[in-house]
């Protein structure tokens, strides 16, 4: 490789810094280690403050006004918070959100546990693991469509085969019972890759003379599975857990393209009831408060789970 | 019995269906994962009259390319085509266009900036610096809806809505992803480069375009086909501050699409024209660079 530095800087310019001339401040700006510092991370702290941190306070602050936008916000204390409090659509929306977690996360993480171990076993090709990775790569709205158009009553694929095979036609998208586990299909169908390839990572760090000398001593492939290779990708586990339901708690592209909240508000989760009232009514403070709500409850899921699954620890030490 | 002969015994017939089994679940899933991509290529390659007759079938019924040609406006708006079923009105190169532009302009300035704060990060040592990146840390903790009401209403008083600027500003100039992804990398690498750099007397600024990037291209190019795919799939964010024709981009434009005909049948083989020609960029960059992709977010689980 060739890297050529100019052999400049007739100074010494190692890492003491004292400006040898006064008139060289800007030659101190290029040299000193912290000046540099501080202007190398002078564009991703700006971006930072403003898009990340001042909107976390505006969003605390925007939840104890009245606001539509077109008048000036109107301070009202902690009011949205206790009508959030008695609000049952607020209620309902994070019944229908924790039933979509419930639907989606066992079912995928058995079938990405599922896919790891024989990803492991037999297939460790890149083509492979292409795949089923391909389904994460594609934008929630097309995944979102494509499956409207499968499940399609009329004309879909899905419920032309259905219909083949003497079940017969459903309405999947708008059966008020059948639509939230549709949708948790539809994005199980998109995670179970990424699921797998996370756990299959995992599971390549386990030393194959484990699983031998468990063979050895007569586990057989099931004993091996519960008593090796879940104990010790549990560090992996709690990561891929903690994320998909962080992930599951926001679901909302998918909820915008096909159902909209419906059909009679049973697929209303948090983030769509949010939008509904920040996007579609303009009632600003109302939205803050309840996505404020939203971000207090996956810190509590996330503490809850960190401490069940004692995530830093991993028998391999 | 004893083990050695147990041993034997499974690892003779048993252990064979095992394997047959397991290579056919792995057949089933694959097949899953690609069966509705393939469908929606199906159904965009067909006839659009043929969509109830051949709603079970495999293959595309009377392939044509027509429905691709029609959503980017390469079909006269008089073709007698056209006429005979009521299409949707989709200008999708339009929306297309506008998705190459958001991703250039949320990645490039993005992957720049974060590799220079990384390089702060993992390599100077100034005054906050353990505060600032636990602040960068702590902010993915945060659900974007959250901050999406404030950067809307930040967007709308910058009157910014509808302009590419205020669909790319909060990715464009940092994701506290790519800063820990490169921060990461450049930990990993030796610093013996950088310091004989440093003793050759060169400046930070020297060694960072000279040395850290050329050094870590490979880096650089897995963040930036990650990134790019994210920005191209984004659909809330430039959904609530890029809805006018103009400006939306592809996944904001199917959604629209899609509701325009909310009453009636969709106009499907537009919209599966559509969604594959959405597809398309990710897949060439998934032939393309398999491995990199693959491996990246098997070790980052980037989402």
């Amino acid at each position: 490789m060739s890297v050529r530095v100019q052999p400049k800087a007739p100074s010494s310019p190692q890492r003491s810094h004292a400006p040898t001339r006064r008139s060289s401040f800007f030659r101190a700006l290029r040299y000193r280690e912290s000046y540099c510092a501080w202007i190398f991370i002078a564009p991703a702290l700006v971006g930072f403050f403003t898009f990340y941190l001042m909107p976390a306070f505006r969003a605390l602050y925007i939840s104890l006004t009245d606001w539509n936008l077109l008048r000036a916000p109107k301070f009202i204390g902690p009011a949205n918070f206790s009508k959030l409090w008695h609000d049952p659509n607020f209620w309902d929306s994070m019944k229908v959100t924790f039933l979509y977690v419930l639907y989606n996360i066992p079912i995928q993480t058995v079938i990405g546990l599922l896919l790891a171990v024989l990803l492991v076993r037999l297939g460790r090709s890149v083509i492979l693991r292409s795949v089923i990775l391909a389904p994460y790569l594609i934008a929630n709205v097309i995944v979102a469509i494509i499956w409207f158009w499968m499940l399609d009553p009329l004309l879909g694929f899905g419920n032309a085969v259905l219909q083949w095979i003497g079940i017969g036609r459903i309405p999947f998208f708008t059966d008020q019972q059948l639509a939230l586990p549709t949708i948790a299909v539809v994005n199980i169908w998109r995670h179970m890759g990424l699921t797998a390839l996370l756990f299959y990572t995992g599971m390549q760090a386990i030393p194959k003379d484990i699983y031998e000398a468990a063979k050895i001593e007569g586990a057989g492939p099931w004993r091996s599975f519960f008593g090796i290779t879940l104990p010790l990708i549990r560090p992996t586990l709690v990561f891929v857990l903690v994320t998909s339901i962080i992930g599951s708690f926001q679901v909302f592209d998918t909820i915008a393209v096909t159902t909209l909240g419906g059909p009679n508000y049973s697929t209303r989760t948090i983030v769509w009831y949010i939008y509904e009232n920040g996007f579609v009514n303009f009632r600003m403070g109302y939205a803050s408060a309840l996505s404020c709500a939203l971000f207090v409850c996956l810190a509590i899921v996330t503490l809850v789970q960190m401490r069940i699954l004692r995530s830093g620890q991993s028998e391999l030490g | 019995m004893n083990k050695k002969q147990k041993l034997n015994r499974e690892s003779n017939s048993p252990f064979r269906y095992s394997v047959l089994f397991g290579y056919a679940v792995l057949a089933f899933f694959a097949i899953i994962s690609l069966g509705p991509i393939w469908i929606a290529v199906k159904t965009a390659l067909s006839d659009s009259s043929t969509l109830f007759s051949g709603a079970s079938s495999i293959l595309p019924q009377q392939p044509t390319l027509f429905n691709f040609e029609r959503v980017i406006g390469l079909v006269s708006p008089n073709d007698p085509r056209l006429l005979q079923t009521s299409f949707g009105k989709v200008n999708f190169y339009q929306a297309l266009t506008n998705s190459v532009a958001f991703t250039l302009l949320a990645v490039v300035p993005q992957i720049s900036f974060s590799a220079m704060a990384a390089y702060a990060f993992a390599r100077l040592r100034f005054f906050g610096r353990r505060l600032i990146f636990f602040l960068f840390l702590a902010a993915t903790m945060i659900p974007s809806v959250v901050l999406f009401i404030p950067n809307f209403i930040l967007i709308k008083d910058l009157g910014w809505l509808n302009t590419y600027q205020g669909m790319a500003a909060p990715y464009a100039l940092m994701t506290p992803f790519a800063v820990f992804f490169l921060r990461q990398m450049f930990l990993s690498t030796p610093t013996e480069l950088e310091e004989s750099a440093r003793i050759d007397g060169a400046s930070y600024f020297t060694i960072f375009f000279r040395i850290v990037l050329p050094v870590h291209r490979s880096a650089f190019a897995t963040l930036t086909i990650l990134a790019a795919i994210n920005a191209w799939n984004e659909f809330f964010w430039p959904f609530l501050v890029g809805r006018d024709r103009s400006v939306q981009v592809m996944a904001v434009a199917i959604n629209s699409f899609r509701a325009q005909q909310a009453g009636g049948t969709p106009d499907w083989s537009g919209l599966m024209a559509c969604t594959v020609l959405g597809i398309v960029p990710v897949a060439v960059l998934l032939v393309l660079f398999g491995r990199k992709v693959v491996e990246s977010l098997q070790y980052t689980g980037f989402r």
